[in-house]
């Protein structure tokens, strides 16, 4: 039980299971905490060679937009961990068109190579998933 | 069916933490399995035994205790927000333990469905 190993019991019998997660950002990435603390559930997912999927939607795109300037918020800026996420496998990155249609971005100003789908495609996408954290 | 529990809001903030629990009992009353609570983001809070409500209101931390002590149910606070929020072994209730964000994983993976309480 330790933080490196995300309390892995590797004696448990979820080896061999692959799941589809799904983990669906809606926060923007300051102001409250949720956004950092799913990218760490994300981060440790990938120890388990599970299919994981990261939707980003309402103002959960902004967790990607780029030139994030933290410093006079007294803020860590965590962006370029999303940038990591490739050497971890996971690369199926989904953005909302409609929220970003909303707010003037488009997969230009983000920080990672997107999938942009329509609502009812993130829909889709959703039911096809065993696991969907939202966050 | 086996339900994993996902609780990522603080006791007394927010509706999520009361309708967990809820939902945990129901779900034991009806039969079924309870794989794993897991407490995450200032659901954290929902573990502390420092905790002490108004004599007239609900005790929710003493609340998920006894329904661990009747059901035998893993209550599991995730380590690294426990920590960034001063929640440690020292101020655990019974029946809560605390371990990392795998176990969560891990109850995506064993549970038949996953259910997040939050906002």
């Amino acid at each position: 039980m330790t933080e490196s190993t995300g309390g892995i019991d590797m004696d448990e019998d979820s080896s061999g299971t692959i799941k589809k997660f799904a983990f669906v950002n809606r926060k923007a990435p300051y102001g409250t905490i949720y956004a950092l603390e799913s990218l760490e559930v994300v981060l440790i997912s990938a120890a388990f060679d599970q299919d994981v999927s990261l939707v980003f939607a309402d103002d959960g795109v902004y967790e990607l937009k780029k030139g994030q300037a933290t410093k006079s918020v007294g803020m860590k800026n965590f962006s370029p961990t999303y940038r990591a996420l490739e050497g971890y496998d996971i690369e199926k990155i989904f953005v909302e068109k409609e929220s970003l249609d909303a707010r003037g971005l488009t997969a230009d100003d983000l920080v990672v190579p997107v999938e942009v789908l329509t609502s009812d495609e993130i829909a889709t996408l959703l039911d096809e998933q065993d696991v969907v954290l939202s966050f | 069916m086996k339900f994993g529990i996902l609780v990522n809001e603080g006791p007394y903030t927010h509706q999520a933490a009361d309708t967990a629990y809820q939902f945990a009992k129901a779900v034991l009353e009806k039969g079924h399995e309870v794989h794993r609570v897991f407490f995450y983001h200032d659901g954290v809070n929902n573990a502390s035994k420092l905790t002490e409500p108004p004599q007239d209101d609900r005790h929710i931390v003493n609340r998920w205790s006894k329904l661990a002590e009747e059901h035998g149910l893993d209550l599991v606070v995730c380590v690294a927000a426990g920590l960034r929020r001063g929640l440690v072994d020292v101020n655990l209730a019974p029946g809560f333990r605390i371990s990392g964000l795998g176990q969560l994983v891990e109850t995506g993976i064993q549970a038949d469905r996953t259910v997040t309480f939050g906002d």
